[in-house]
């Protein structure tokens, strides 16, 4: 049937339907496997999905999950060590599972679109932008003159697009790139859109706008829509049908409230436990059960409650922007920021790229020299800090970044890692040290053994729960957190963000949390600050800003949370 | 761009004039005078070393000398050697055969070395990839010196097909042999090159966008990936021109080429310092001015870098 | 299945849940270099270019072993141009003297002027580069000028220049040879260093030592020269070969080795005279070399790949 299939594209293989209507992409029974070094391996197993004309259908799954690779499957763009190994991906009823080349270039493009990922790397750096939507169009046999490219990148949402068209990938924003790499998905009006991730590089407030205007240009086509997405919440606002995918296979599928509402495999249930964008106060409510509910904003010892171990003060930097031969203009990352931080709290500082909040976090850690403004930390000006204090100053403020394959030297084991600070502070000798690291991996909650491993054997939450330990090795009073779980699977963000939870009520810790992503602002912080370019726009306690913002940056942050506006179940909300 | 052209003029300028210095001054100005070393053992009297010394403004101080030879590099005024021939004319007569026979390897190499580094890229692994890619190794690892007596005897003596030796009357047809061994290690350079930027390019995400477009393999192939990973390639060629000319010095004595490098390493077995410094000058120049050509090259071929500052 | 309402549950003993990020115990801890290693031992051209240059290198400390006849011990001209007899396999150069021994007796000036040159690049090169990419600034633009004005003069022709110097004619020996190439060729290793010392000074783990306490020339010894060596060992073992190229050249154009010191350049210089009768006499000593570069650029090469960021597992 495979070869019938292919020298007779036009085969249909008709079959008794429920529901009257003939589903647009049907997979059955899917299984991919890639040639590595090692072997085969099967990335895909059993995996199946039906959608319908005019539909959309989110995968849902954490990274290694398969549902990428199913998505590419359907459009026949495996890499080249990944084949299909059984089962059917049917097109209109078409088997394309193992259709020609030439049939899949055919299809491509106006029969099936695809929205790629990373803005960033998926337009050609050395063409116009009106020349890659061009040879699109003429690809598809679709008329391609200056007005119709015009019309197809105007109607993604690019403004002025007669003269965007003439401009280089580079000099484009994050967002608009995505704006045009959904024209050139859409511009041939497929049938079928697959959307990998489409807006996960993009801020929250330019991923809400990107989305709408998608699902309004998909409804005016009728396309059917095909999203691939980590964030059970966006897919559950988006899309008529969830597919949970886990280690390969689909472990859950249906009608996306029912799906969130009355989750039934163990791990969708998982899944929407942990669900950031869904989830309510849920770890400091649990913070709260021990501590009576009132102590919250003030910590249990009443007699400091104005102890303020961070006082930041009108904070300025200003960074001279080259223009060629000595001319240069002044560019405020951060203009006159003024908060404070009091001890065993969470304060969180959330902004979207370029706001100023990770100049903020080096200026704290006293990594850059602010321009104006002060720092007081335990009442002490930082700026007067000589080097043996600051070197002392070192142990009590310890930082933990956003990347988790580069915070850790890959050339240190894990013990190296942990035991740096305690060598660097002639703290103990060879043998208290070595106690010590091994506490600080029981603290994080790692095996012992974990010691004589290498950063490169370990999962990015692995690495990040090696670094809580080093920057607990010091034993700090205060620990700054750029952008620490950013970059991990939900699941696994929420296990760190429990872990830091417990930490700060079992060590009294007080966390600086810089972050662009609310949903983890509502799970740990106290207190919030939003920045917008350089700027403190707002400032309270968690509670008030979420439930009563004041300025519209602020309600156009919140409003853009993915299933913000979702009907929460009953159990979580 | 306006900027960006002047930006890298400025940077042309201190390389020239430091790297002339530094061989300007290695010639004139470090212990051993090159007058005497040009007399060896015979001595001629004091009379005729001071003459000489004064014409080439030995007796001034070295900033002095050296600001003379510029002026007179820049106005090709650059005196006799030893032997009373003005340098200025031998170069005229050197310097076309030489750049002739660098255009000649440079074309050989990039016309094969991009052809086969694009057909192993586009087929990783194959086992035509396989085969040039150990082939390549082993050009690398013959040196010219041994590889041009071996194409001298093959290609020249044994089977005919070219003059062993060119002489006198260099032009294209005679110059293919020696081309062909001047440019057979950048050949392999440019094929791994080539190869390299070829494979690193079918990965890259914009490729698979543009296969999801629905476009034919062989518009993929030219406008993205081909595109794409020949700027790195013509960039090292580009540069690679310079190279080739100041290092034609073996070839061209194997083959007995009347070029540069003969004329260079003749001047240097009989130390007459004005002719090396003049040639060595100009090479300088030469390898600057192409570096630059290849660098505003490379800020058109690749529009980032047209808009960067 | 294909009803718009259905909804699908996998049956949980088909896809068992595993606790949310256990850590992989099923291998023994494995480091960077241990990694590069593992790889490196499985590739036929790093084992056949390793045994190669082992085999070289034993040659070259212990050539005594190999020929009981000194380079230029017994040199008749009664034997000029002679064919291989017992004892002298290679036959006899035009002066009459053994081939078999002067081949082996080269090895010697040839790996040692590579490795001696190669380690006055890493010493000047990696300084120079690591300094100007960490540091940046003032010390990054003088230091990349100063490396531009070497790098315009392209090897042979330097050396031509300097070795013509009296100074240096007077006074030929390896050393001089070494110095030559390290003075023409250390900008390139400068430039390689400082390439892959800015693509590490940023990275967290660097900003986390310097959060730490550690001050700004420890976390360049410390975190970021180890993890840009990839990159500059790879240009190092190439080089190796490059400058073999180079002594031989340069002792072809005879203003390399003095006469005195055995040299594969001199004998392939020696025997053009006799190319066109007996070609064997140049080829031997031109193999030797080509053998000896080539296993240094395989190695090169296998190293290349073993270390390539790429390829590593994650």
């Amino acid at each position: 049937m495979k070869e019938k299939a292919m020298t007779t594209p036009e085969i249909r293989i008709d079959e008794a339907d429920t529901t009257g209507v003939r589903p647009l992409l049907e997979i059955r029974d899917l299984a991919i496997t890639f040639k590595t070094g090692s072997g085969e391996v099967q990335a895909v197993r059993n995996a199946h999905l039906t959608i319908l004309p005019g539909e959309t259908v989110a995968i849902v799954g954490e990274s290694g999950s398969g549902k990428s690779t199913t998505a590419l499957a359907a459009i026949g763009l495996l890499p080249t060590n990944g084949k299909v190994s059984a089962g059917q991906i049917l097109l209109d009823g078409e088997d394309i599972a193992h259709a020609s080349e030439r049939r899949m270039i055919e299809l491509r493009g106006n029969t099936i679109g695809m929205v790629p990922q990373d803005p960033m790397s998926n337009l050609n750096p050395v063409w116009k932008i009106g020349y890659q939507v061009r040879e699109t169009l003429r690809a598809n046999g679709k008329p391609s003159g200056p007005a119709d490219v015009a019309k197809v990148l105007s109607e993604a949402g690019l403004p002025d697009a007669h003269r965007r068209a003439n401009q280089y990938p580079h000099e484009f924003s994050g967002g608009m790139r995505q704006r045009a790499l959904i024209a050139i998905g859409l511009s041939c009006q497929p049938r079928l859109l697959i959307a990998d991730e489409p807006t996960s590089a993009l801020d929250v407030t330019v991923q809400r706008q990107i989305l709408d205007h998608l699902e309004t240009m998909t409804s005016e086509l009728g396309t059917s829509v095909l999203l691939i997405t980590h964030d059970l919440g966006l897919a559950a606002e988006r899309a008529d049908k969830v597919v949970v995918m886990y280690r390969g296979q689909v472990v859950e599928a249906g009608p996306s409230l029912e799906l969130l509402q009355d989750p039934q495999h163990p791990y969708t249930k998982r899944l929407v436990e942990s669900a950031p964008s869904l989830a309510s106060r849920r770890i400091q409510a649990a913070k709260e059960q021990g501590v009576e509910a009132a102590d919250l904003l003030a910590p249990a010892t009443e007699v400091q409650a104005n102890d303020h171990i961070l006082q930041i003060q009108d904070l300025r930097k200003v960074y001279k922007l080259r223009q060629g031969l000595g001319k240069s203009t002044d560019f405020a990352a951060v203009d006159g920021v003024s908060f404070n931080v009091k001890r065993g709290t969470t304060t969180a500082i959330v902004g979207e790229s370029g706001s100023g909040k990770s100049t903020v976090a080096k200026m704290v850690l006293q990594l850059e020299k602010p321009t104006d403004g002060k720092i007081l930390f335990d009442g002490v000006d930082t700026s007067l800090l000589r080097s043996a204090d600051l070197f002392k100053f070192r142990r009590r403020v310890q930082p933990i970044f956003q990347d988790p394959y580069g915070s850790l030297d890959p050339m240190y084991n894990i013990y190296r890692t942990i035991e740096e600070p305690l060598r660097v502070h002639k703290i103990g000798n060879t043998a208290s040290r070595e106690k010590k690291v091994r506490e600080l991996l029981d603290q994080v909650a790692l095996p012992q053994s974990t010691m004589q491993r290498y950063p490169n054997e370990l999962s990015g939450g692995q690495r990040q729960r090696i670094a809580i330990a080093r920057a607990l090795a010091l034993d700090p009073e205060v620990i700054i957190c750029d952008e620490a779980v950013s970059a991990l699977d939900v699941l696994v963000q929420a296990q760190v963000l429990n872990l830091l939870a417990d930490l700060q009520s079992n060590l009294g810790l007080t966390y600086l949390f810089i972050t662009h992503d609310l949903a983890v602002v509502r799970q740990i912080a106290d207190h919030v600050c939003v920045m917008e370019q350089g700027q403190l726009v707002e400032t309270g306690s968690t509670d008030d800003v979420f439930d009563s913002p004041q300025q519209d940056y602020t309600k156009a942050l919140l409003n853009a949370i993915p299933g913000a506006r979702l009907m929460l179940p009953p159990e979580v909300a | 761009m306006v900027r960006y052209i002047l930006r890298r003029l400025l940077q042309v300028i201190p390389v020239f004039l430091g790297t002339t210095l530094l061989v300007y001054y290695m010639v004139f100005a470090l212990p051993g005078d090159p007058i005497s070393a040009l007399f060896g053992d015979r001595q001629p009297p004091q009379s005729v070393i001071d003459t000489l010394r004064s014409q080439y403004h030995l007796d001034q101080p070295f900033w002095v000398q050296y600001g003379i030879f510029l002026q007179n590099l820049f106005t090709f005024n650059l005196g006799n050697d030893f032997t009373g021939q003005p340098i200025a004319a031998t170069l005229a007569r050197v310097f076309p055969v030489t750049a002739m026979l660098a255009v000649e390897a440079l074309i050989i190499q990039a016309v094969f070395g991009v052809a086969f580094g694009v057909f192993a890229g586009l087929r990783r692994g194959s086992w035509f990839d396989s085969t040039v890619l150990v082939a390549s190794l082993v050009v690398i690892a013959v040196p010219t010196f041994v590889l041009g007596f071996v194409f001298q005897l093959v290609f020249g003596v044994q089977l005919g097909w070219a003059k062993p030796t060119v002489g006198a009357n260099a032009d294209w047809g005679n110059l293919l042999l020696p081309a062909v061994v001047l440019g057979l290690v950048s050949f392999a350079y440019v094929l791994r090159l080539t190869r390299a930027s070829v494979s690193e390019s079918m990965n890259a995400d914009y490729v698979r966008t543009a296969t999801a477009k629905g476009l034919s393999r062989p518009r993929v192939v030219l406008a993205h990936i081909l595109r794409n990973s020949l700027i790195p390639v013509v960039t090292y060629l580009g540069a690679n021109l310079g190279g080739l000319m100041g290092g034609a010095i073996v070839t061209e004595g194997i083959f007995n080429v009347p070029g540069v490098g003969n004329k260079l390493y003749q001047a240097v077995l009989r130390s007459e310092g004005p002719t090396i410094v003049s040639i060595v000058s100009v090479l300088v120049l030469v390898f600057v001015v192409a570096n630059l050509i290849v660098d505003l090259l490379y800020a058109w071929l690749d529009p980032r870098i047209r808009y960067d500052q | 299945m294909t009803n718009k309402n259905s909804h699908f549950v996998a049956p949980i003993e088909e896809t068992p849940l595993l606790a949310t990020d256990t850590l992989k115990t099923d291998q023994a801890p494995l480091s960077l270099w241990a990694d590069a290693w593992r790889k490196l031992r499985r590739r036929p051209l790093f084992i056949i270019s390793a045994l190669l240059i082992l085999a070289l290198v034993v040659v070259a400390l212990f050539p005594g072993l190999f020929s009981s006849v000194a380079p230029n011990e017994g040199c008749e001209l009664a034997n000029s141009e002679g064919g291989p007899t017992a004892g002298h396999p290679f036959g006899f150069t035009f002066q009459g003297c053994d081939i078999y021994s002067r081949v082996i007796h080269g090895t010697q000036a040839s790996l040692s002027v590579g490795v001696l040159a190669v380690l006055c690049v890493l010493i000047v090169g990696v300084t120079f580069g690591a300094l100007a990419g960490f540091y940046g600034g003032w010390l990054d633009i003088v230091l990349a000028r100063l490396g531009d004005i070497f790098f315009a003069l392209p090897l042979i022709l330097g050396a031509l220049v300097i070795t013509q110097l009296p100074v240096f004619r007077q006074n030929k020996s390896v050393w001089t040879v070494v110095l030559v190439i390290a003075v023409l060729a250390w900008p390139q290793m400068a430039r390689i260093t400082r390439g892959a010392v800015i693509e590490v000074r940023n990275a967290d783990f660097v900003t986390a030592a310097r959060a730490l306490g550690v001050s700004k020339f420890s976390a360049l010894v410390r975190h970021v020269l180890p993890n840009a060596l990839a990159p500059v060992i790879v240009l190092a073992t190439l080089e190796l070969g490059v400058f073999i190229v180079a002594e031989a050249t340069l002792s072809f154009l005879g203003i390399g080795l003095p006469e005195g010191i055995m040299s594969w350049g001199h004998d392939i210089a020696a025997a053009q005279s006799s190319i066109r009768t007996k070609p064997e006499i140049l080829l031997y000593p031109a193999a030797a070399l080509s053998i000896t570069v080539l296993s240094f650029i395989m190695l090169g090469d296998a190293v290349r790949d073993a270390l390539d960021p790429k390829s590593r597992q994650r």
